[in-house]
């Protein structure tokens, strides 16, 4: 086992550099279109033409006997070609919606498929043994000869793509715009199409025909987590592509009975899955992280602000209180925990004396500031929003934690400096 | 042969009224897709069942399958919510990972299981009349999947019947349906678990892959030519039983695989159809 | 300019509602009298169609609370009727016109019941008053958008409520439609009944309602058409959005911060 692996993982067999150059080349060529037709809201397009090109192999093989690898492809090429025209016209034709047009087209299409299939092999042609390989897919069925061919045809996909970056990502954001300022946008959909069916086509001989979807869609899905920015989406989406396709082909040779293609679509939803929860920004964890950190926040600020306001009101000395005459005068039993008070003092907002803690002048700035903002949103609300006094506390609680220093220049503008709230409260500058 | 082809014909008809109805409610409600991916994503589930009761007949063969299609259905509106991935996306990562799972667990077990890559595929058809129900007196009743698939159908047929005002205000308008105290999400997951129950009983009948074509493919047909929901309910399920009909004629004819004889006939159906409404529509 | 009534048929009390954490409708405070027809009045995306959802209680709300007659709004569904926007469906739909009215008398069945031949000729004349019933056996998806609207106000009709809320319908109307849904919104006011109509056409807004509210992300007026017709209040709605009020909802989605403490 352990002999294999090492074998593997250093390239030791001319034959394993093949079939890794070959797979991570399927899965990056699969993980650019996808990115684009994910981006075009078609992510199923993959699915429907994996399933459609089996009538195109099948028919490929019935007119020539053998099993020739370039003309089952272009076969196939031409089947997954129809099957996109055929939902196409059925979209803009009929009243037919875009799910069952596709539907119908990928199981008509494949129900011809394994129709001849099943006919083909009633024949009793030797040479056919291995066509159903195409079904489930197995990266380790890949002759050499066949490997150049893939390698070849992902890199004009890639060499492509690059070459017609610009207008692909303009076509995929805003198609009526391309139009507009004259690209050939018909010519560069077909070029596009051509190239999604021609990235299909090289994966389904390790991925098989209902798995090569995820090809397309999980890179572009995981890739989305992690930047906003199209290129970069598409170099992420590429590097997990050929991570999915190194996978596959060394599952493969570890063990060639098994289908490669599972694992691979394994291995992707898994790297997708991370990316959901681990991403910065946009993954769960980071918005739960985020929405912890908001809620500490809002606790400090809260605590600051009612310091600030008892003071004001006159009712402790030298901004000092302890949690528990917070908690009183605010009627808030929340306000006893310690911990908030323990942030603000580690923050150098406040310092702690005895049981009591005391306001830094940097924590009155900062207090200040929120019991400012709060009530400039109160005026803004009572002014622009017409709401009664009454109405406006308890909306200004929650937005004033979140009014950035530009908003409250603007808040300040538009009330003209103001100088008291619509309690009668004086607006602390 | 006659009355194994007979049986085979019944047996087919039955699921098509089956997939027929649910077909046109999943179309109706533009999740065509939803259904492809039900299943695909129950295949663990039966497996994971064949290897726990070591049995093709078994209640836990439904009960893993419902789990896994009332299952995606739920992965596929959390991925969609929770991450904000497109819908499509997120069917195309659900079902995909979840018949991975499936075949890797087929491929790991062979030995231990009589259920293999190619039963995914073209599913049984043929075998139907060899697998009988016999009481244990030894009186014959008749292929076994005939009894399950028609109990399916008097369900489904139940069901549309009963609930059909329910769904007709839910799928047509559902903010109306809301406003006036229905709940359409309750509608559609009693829809998905019916799905995924049709779907276990076709998929021993015509494999995982083909399902689709027996839900869909008969519905659009029947869509293109229905002004009424109650004929489009029976239009799909009359071009269903067609086309089991055509496909079995077609495989007796060719010795070519059933399903997807089936599969074949109903496309054809479809595109007849269609070309026919079309000239009938230029002309008016 | 906020008038409030005695005895409210809807009391809509603080009310915010947010898409994604974002709010569309901040601290929205009214009350209708009842028996009037109303206009709710703004520009797009103002917030109006939410404002109705969230009185019919499809969406979640934020914050706030929604009273008609003073019950909650699941105490008194079969008093209600909702005509959602006409675009929100698929006209493809296999149903005529009659199958569709139909569904207004689905409230007053229970669940399994079919529908009376009571229900059927009180279907037929619904379909009388909107004088659809010449149309009653064609595929809706042939109709003219403006029949299609009358349909679906027919079926309001079968539902026999007394309070009705009405999402634009009068957009992509022809003239004989917007004349006929006039026609029937006053027979149904002579009849006691409230209706709310949302509504984005300045120009026939003061002739068709009694009672105006003014929205654009809040409220900015409620109150009789006359008192409403101001040009600082006109201009206050559709002078566009607050620029400020967009830059903090933007930024309670991207902090994923919620607009409320509980929220």
């Amino acid at each position: 086992m352990w002999s294999a692996v090492i074998e593997f993982i250093t390239f030791r067999e001319p034959n394993i550099r093949f079939v890794v150059l070959g797979s991570i080349f399927m899965g990056i060529s699969a993980a650019l279109v996808g990115s684009f037709a994910y981006l075009r809201k078609q992510a199923l397009v993959g699915d429907t033409v994996s399933h459609s090109v089996l009538p195109g192999i099948c028919i490929a093989f019935l007119c020539i006997g053998t099993k020739n690898t370039p003309i089952l492809l272009l076969g196939a090429f031409i089947a997954g070609w129809l099957s996109l025209l055929a939902v196409d016209w059925l979209i803009h034709q009929t009243k037919i919606k875009p799910d069952s047009a596709n539907a119908v087209a990928l199981s008509t299409f494949f129900g011809l498929g394994v129709f001849l299939l099943t006919i083909i092999q009633h024949t009793g042609n030797a040479a056919q043994t291995g066509l159903d390989k195409f079904i489930f897919g197995n990266a380790a069925a890949l002759l050499k000869n066949d490997v150049w061919l893939f390698l070849g045809l992902a890199l004009c996909t890639i060499v492509l793509v690059s070459i017609f970056f610009k207008h692909f990502a303009l076509l995929s954001f805003d198609r009526q715009f391309a139009v507009s300022i004259g690209y050939p946008v018909k010519a560069l959909e077909v070029l596009l199409t051509s190239l999604t069916v021609i990235a299909i086509v090289c994966g389904i001989q390790a991925m098989g025909v209902v798995l090569v979807a995820s090809l397309l869609i999980a890179p572009a899905v995981a890739a989305r987590f992690w930047c906003y920015n199209l290129k970069k989406m598409l170099v992420v989406a590429c590097s997990i592509g050929a991570l999915g396709g190194y996978v596959g082909a060394f599952i493969s040779y570890l063990a060639p009975a098994m289908p490669s293609g599972p694992w691979i679509v394994v291995a992707l939803f898994f790297i997708a899955l991370a990316s959901f929860i681990g991403a910065p920004q946009k993954g769960i964890w980071a918005r739960f992280r985020l929405g912890q950190n908001n809620k500490r926040r809002v606790q400090e600020e809260n605590i600051l602000k009612y310091i600030y306001s008892a003071q004001e009101d006159g009712l402790i000395k030298e901004y000092t209180i302890t949690p528990q005459c917070l908690a009183e005068l605010r009627n808030n039993k929340t306000l006893e925990a310690i911990e908030p008070y323990k942030r603000l003092c580690r923050k150098n907002l406040a310092i702690q004396k005895g049981s009591a803690y005391q306001l830094t002048s940097k924590g009155i700035e900062y207090a200040k500031r929120m019991v400012k903002v709060h009530r400039l949103w109160e005026l803004y609300l009572a002014h622009y929003l017409h709401l009664p006094p009454d109405h406006v506390h308890e909306d200004a609680e929650s937005i004033e934690h979140i009014i950035t220093p530009e908003i409250e220049k603007q808040l300040i503008q538009l009330l003209d400096n103001p100088s008291t709230d619509p309690h009668g409260k004086d607006i602390p500058y | 042969m006659l009355i194994s082809g007979l049986w085979i014909i019944v047996t087919s008809s039955l699921l098509a009224i089956s997939t027929g109805l649910l077909g046109c409610l999943l179309m109706l409600r533009r999740s065509a897709m939803l259904g492809d991916a039900i299943s695909h994503s129950v295949l663990p589930g039966i497996v994971m069942a064949y290897l726990l009761t070591g049995q093709k007949s078994s209640i836990a063969l439904f009960v893993g399958a419902i789990i896994l299609g009332v299952g995606v259905s739920l992965m596929i509106e959390f991925i969609q919510k929770r991450f904000s991935v497109q819908n499509d996306a997120a069917i195309g990562l659900s079902f995909t990972f979840l018949f991975a799972v499936g075949v890797i667990l087929i491929s790991i077990f062979a030995q231990d299981i009589d259920l293999d890559q190619d039963c995914v595929i073209y599913g049984e058809l043929a075998y139907i009349p060899l697998d009988l129900w016999t009481t244990p007196t030894g009186l014959n009743l008749g292929p076994r999947a005939f009894w399950i698939l028609l109990a399916l159908a008097i369900i489904n047929i139940s069901f549309v019947g009963l609930a059909y005002k329910e769904l007709q205000v839910s799928i047509f308008d559902p903010l109306f349906a809301q406003a006036t105290g229905l709940h359409p999400q309750v509608w559609h997951y009693v829809q998905v678990v019916l799905v995924s129950l049709t779907v276990v009983a076709a998929f021993e009948v015509v494999g995982a892959i083909l399902v689709i074509a027996f839900l869909v493919t008969p519905a659009a047909t029947a869509y293109l030519i229905s002004h009424r929901l109650w004929s489009f309910l029976g239009l799909s399920c009359l071009w269903g039983i067609t086309a089991s009909i055509g496909g079995y004629l077609l495989a007796w004819w060719s010795g070519g695989t059933i399903a997807g004889a089936i599969a074949l006939i109903a496309g054809i159906q479809f595109l007849i159809v269609l070309i026919i409404s079309k000239i009938a529509k230029s002309k008016a | 300019m906020i008038l409030q009534v005695e005895n409210p048929v809807v009391e809509v009390h603080d009310l915010t509602v947010a898409y994604q954490k974002k709010p569309v409708l901040w601290s929205i405070d009214f009350t209708l009298p009842a028996g009037n027809i109303i206009g709710i009045i703004g520009p797009n995306g103002a917030g109006k169609s939410t404002l109705l959802k969230a009185i019919m209680g499809i969406i979640p709300l934020a914050s706030g609370q929604i009273r008609l007659w003073n019950f909650p709004i699941k105490d008194v569904r079969k008093r209600v009727s909702y005509v959602p926007q006409r675009e929100s469906v698929d006209w493809d739909f296999p149903a005529s016109v009659k199958e569709v009215v139909l569904m207004g008398r689905y409230p007053k069945l229970s669940l399994f019941q079919r529908p009376t031949k009571k229900d059927h000729e009180i279907v037929k004349q619904c379909l009388a008053q909107v004088e659809m019933l010449e149309y009653e056996n064609r595929q809706i998806g042939q109709l003219s958008g403006g029949q299609q609207q009358r349909v679906f106000l027919a079926r309001a009709l079968a539902q026999e409520a007394e309070l009705y809320f009405m999402d634009e319908p009068f957009a992509g109307v022809d003239m004989a439609s917007e004349a006929a849904i006039i026609k029937l919104l006053h027979q149904m006011r002579a009849q006691g009944k409230t209706i709310v109509v949302v509504h984005h056409d300045l120009q026939t807004a003061y002739e068709y309602f009694d009672w105006i509210l003014l929205i654009n992300q809040r409220l900015i007026a409620s109150g009789p058409k006359e008192k409403i017709f101001t040009p600082e209040l006109l201009q206050a709605t559709y002078g566009g959005k607050l620029t400020t009020l967009t830059k903090i909802g933007e930024l309670l989605k991207k902090k994923s911060f919620s607009s409320r403490k509980d929220g």
